[in-house]
């Protein structure tokens, strides 16, 4: 390792770069996230609207044609068009530079995958415009209802919709391929198994899931793209089909889902937790291999979101044991979050308090989650808003706001300059309380019988639903100071140092932000395991000199 | 779950008596949370009722135990092990625990098998017959005069779910309505079908809930045990007015019961509510622009269309 391998200087790259077919998994990382949170905007003026509809107890602000599908639209957007995407931008920027490897392993493939997100992403939004309007049916689509078509027109705002899910099972496949063949075949000498950072593998745990469940979400999409558009009878019980077989294929994967979102989040916690407490990652190897065993559990629980569809008894409880179950291997990485935590230096940084409040908030989650797989208690409030409540503790609280930590955090590495802590604080302060205050109102009123997706509900559900408005429109603030910041700071934010938060890591190796290809030739050869905070060990062969030359390179930058 | 003497050697037997203080201050507080439980849940207005709420109460109070535990921890180190100001240093480097990570994986694998165990004793004890399967036994529920196991009930009412209304028949007395009357104490059984799409058999007071799947008939059993106005539900989304299918569900004497089913019979068929297609004739002149919409079926023609304005019990 010489000086000579970090040149003080390259020509700027463009900023064109991000409109373009670019190969750098970098650059399309960038990509991934920017378009996420445009949809994300989409996505929560969609969710304005619903909770502004349901501040009363009548179907007053819009009409219920409109309602329906403005919640239909919000989950799918959110779901396929920011969560998926948004990790998958983390994915592209994280998974290279934490192994060593100086891109994915299919570049071009990389980037198609990507480029069919705005292609999808203009024909779900399109299916606004179509005579009759977008699809009503729910991000389930449950037929029969979602093959009724009113109109009768071939192309209808649910047939849009099929295409663009399946488009994105597509785009999702060819991410997942990418990752899992990278995570593989691409790591650093050195970097064994049990010597890769947790993210790594949790990223490959859920982009695993993504190959075995999407080929079901995908070809169940199909036939119910055949059922409405060709007169098959893949679901309609009038033609020998049964409609309980597509909620079979749809959680099949859409279950499995869940774990493919919260997982690389784990993998945030993982990482961020030993950094700003001062302390290796508590129990390291079991953590790693937790991932795995979510995975396993993860792939035979789907029919829990089943229990009043129509299933068998012993399916029921088969089912409710095996939900049950999952409980243990991440009641395991709680534990090893708390035990990091423990007799740690704790730094309240802006990253640092995302995943606090993300780990509170999935605390919740996941002891209402416990009893929504006891059948009896699911019998009462599944289709109720204590679902909503529930699943949007998980994605919202702990997932989105593991994503915001991950953003906060590793925004220095891939940009180059350090955001704001203040607005970032008051960012953490607003989605806190915002989310608190709008879903947790949610689990009352599924425990009274609110059922969810309706546009009109009795009045005894209105006292719940205007608090739960008014956390929604707090929420809807909260976006504000994020996106003041990143702007701000990605313009004229201090410039980052190669390690700001003094993290162990191989992407904080690399100066801020890395060149094209990462490491190039000079990967350097891992010596031990991650997270060695407080153990004086280096991560890597003559980890001393490449820090230094790296420090240089700054000086001289701040020289000039 | 909490703070651990296991870890380190410098616990003074003061710190110990303040954790196990702790402890007792959250066992009491998740005993309390166990009862307050029951009060989040609606009336109980059937014999499944008290048996739902009963496990609901219970996992209230185990879960509030885990929160609490989990959180104290996040308070205690957020206050107690935060790094002195420009304190750049590193923490005492602990990598692991075997003994406490084997305990952390066993304590909840029995829990919550134990909760699953107890869940299915329930479910078993519900008594609710499976669409598949029509599930015989004898419980001691049962053995008390309770409700339905293998004896047939004695009321039989048959609900059709359409876009957007809901009609139930009486066979036996010949009587059809929108308004749902049961017989206190009364084992019923449902025969669900639906004319077009998935609906939701849903009646809060009775935590009750079945999806009625268009080219089945299901059948449910349930005994009402409170007089009382209660709600009926669609609780699978079956398109535009998915919101407005909902009526009331009466829980009466059997003497009024007689004699509103005798009363019913002597009825000629009128239109049964409907508020979707009272929502669908107005949407004509309403100014609200709308996306396309399939229309509702027509009212049921029943003898008793009844009342869904009515104040119902919560």
């Amino acid at each position: 390792m010489t000086l000579a391998t970090f040149p003080a200087s390259e020509p700027k790259p463009s900023w064109t770069r991000y409109f373009s077919f670019n190969t750098d998994a970098k650059v399309i990382g960038i990509q991934y996230i920017v378009l996420a949170f445009f949809f994300f905007l989409i996505g929560g003026l969609l969710a304005m609207i619903i909770r502004g509809e349901l501040i009363t107890p009548e179907a007053d602000l819009v009409d219920r044609t409109v309602y329906n599908g403005i919640y239909t639209m919000h989950g799918t957007v959110m779901l396929f068009l920011f969560i998926f995407p948004v990790l998958n931008g983390l994915n592209n920027l994280l998974i290279p530079t934490m192994i060593g490897a100086p891109d994915m392993a299919f570049p071009r493939l990389n980037a198609v995958a990507f480029w069919l997100v705005p292609i999808f992403g203009v024909l779900l939004m399109s299916s606004f415009f179509v005579p009759g309007g977008p699809a009503y049916s729910g991000w389930w689509s449950y037929p029969p209802v979602s093959i009724q078509n009113p109109l009768g027109h071939l192309i209808s705002g649910q047939g849009l919709w099929l295409t663009a899910v399946a488009l994105s099972g597509v785009s999702s496949i060819m991410g997942a391929v990418n990752f899992v063949t990278t995570i593989i075949r691409m790591r650093a000498p050195g970097m064994g198994w049990f010597r890769m950072p947790v993210f790594c593998w949790t990223a490959l745990a859920a982009q695993s899931l993504q190959l075995i469940g999407l080929p079901s979400l995908t070809g169940g999409a199909i036939m119910l793209l055949m059922d409405l558009v060709a007169g098959t009878t893949f679901y309609d019980p009038a033609g020998g089909g049964d409609p309980v077989l597509y909620q079979h294929f749809f959680w099949f994967y859409s279950h499995p889902a869940v774990y493919v979102i919260i997982l690389p989040v784990f993998g945030v916690f993982s990482e961020l937790f030993p950094v700003y407490a001062r302390k290796p990652l508590f129990g390291y190897v079991y953590v790693a291999l937790a991932s795995f065993i979510i995975v396993g559990l993860g792939l035979i629980v789907w029919v829990h979101h089943m229990f009043p569809s129509g299933v068998a008894e012993w399916m029921r409880n088969l089912f409710m044991f095996t939900t049950m179950l999952i409980a243990v291997p991440t009641g395991v990485k709680v534990f090893a979050w708390l035990g990091t935590l423990w007799r740690g230096k704790l730094r309240l940084t802006t990253p640092m308090l995302f995943c606090l409040g993300g780990l509170f908030n999935f605390v919740f989650a996941g002891i209402t989650g416990i009893m929504l797989a006891t059948v009896p208690i699911d019998l009462h409030v599944s289709n109720t808003y204590f679902v909503v409540g529930h699943f949007h503790y998980v994605i919202y609280g702990a997932a989105v706001m593991g994503i915001f930590a991950a953003i906060y955090h590793w925004f220095p590495k891939f940009i180059g300059r350090m955001p704001y802590e203040g607005l970032g604080k008051l960012h953490f302060l607003l989605t806190f309380v915002g989310a608190n205050l709008n879903f947790l109102p949610m689990h009352p009123l599924g425990l009274m019988g609110m059922p969810r997706r309706v546009s009109s509900y009795d009045p005894e559900f209105a006292f719940w639903n205007v608090l739960a408005s008014l956390g929604a429109f707090l929420l809807g603030v909260s976006i504000i100071p994020f996106l003041l910041n990143m702007v701000s700071a990605w313009v004229r934010g201090p410039k980052a140092t190669h390690n700001p938060w003094n993290a162990i890591g191989l992407e904080w190796l690399l100066p801020s932000p890395p060149a094209e290809d990462n490491f190039g030739e000079h990967v350097p050869v891992v010596i031990s395991r991650p997270y060695g905070y407080g153990l004086g060990q280096p991560l890597v062969e003559h980890q001393a000199e490449i820090e230094q030359a790296l420090t240089l390179a700054e000086q001289q930058e701040t020289a000039r | 779950m909490t703070p651990s003497p296991a870890q380190g050697p410098r616990f003074s037997p003061l710190s110990v008596v303040a954790l196990l203080g702790w402890v007792a201050l959250l066992i009491a507080l998740s005993l309390w949370m166990g009862q307050q439980a029951y009060h989040w849940l609606p009336v109980q207005a059937s014999t499944a009722a008290p048996l739902v709420d009963g496990l609901f109460s219970f996992e209230t109070a185990v879960g509030t135990f885990v929160f609490g535990g989990v959180i104290s921890v996040m308070v205690w180190v957020m206050v107690m092990h935060r790094a002195e100001k420009y304190d750049a240093s590193d923490a005492e480097p602990i990598e692991g625990n075997t003994r406490l990570e084997i305990i952390w994986t066993a304590i909840p694998f029995v829990l919550v098998m134990a909760i699953a165990v107890y869940a299915m004793r329930v479910n078993t004890t519900l008594g609710m017959l499976g669409p598949m399967e029509h599930i015989h036994l004898r419980s001691s529920v049962e053995e008390a005069g309770g409700y339905a196991g293998d004896r047939l009930p004695a009321e039989q009412v048959e609900v059709i779910a359409r876009q957007w209304s809901w009609e139930f028949r009486y066979p036996g007395a010949d009587v059809s309505t929108t308004e749902l009357h049961l017989q206190v104490d009364e084992p019923v059984t449902f025969r669900l079908v639906s004319e077009d799409v998935l609906h939701g058999f849903f009646i809060p007071a009775f935590r009750l809930k079945q999806d009625i799947v268009p080219g089945r008939a299901i059948d449910l059993n349930v005994t009402p045990t409170r007089e009382g106005r209660y709600r009926l539900r669609d609780s699978q989304f079956s398109g535009t007015w998915f919101a407005a299918n909902q009526v009331d569900v009466v829980v009466e004497s059997a003497e009024a019961h007689q004699a509103w089913l005798a009363a019913a019979a002597r009825q000629p068929l009128q239109s049964g509510i409907s508020d979707a297609s009272r929502e669908y004739a107005q949407r004509g002149q309403s100014s609200k622009a709308g996306w396309a919409t399939v229309p509702p079926a027509p009212p049921p023609q029943v003898n008793v269309p009844g009342s869904n304005t009515l104040p119902h019990d919560g």
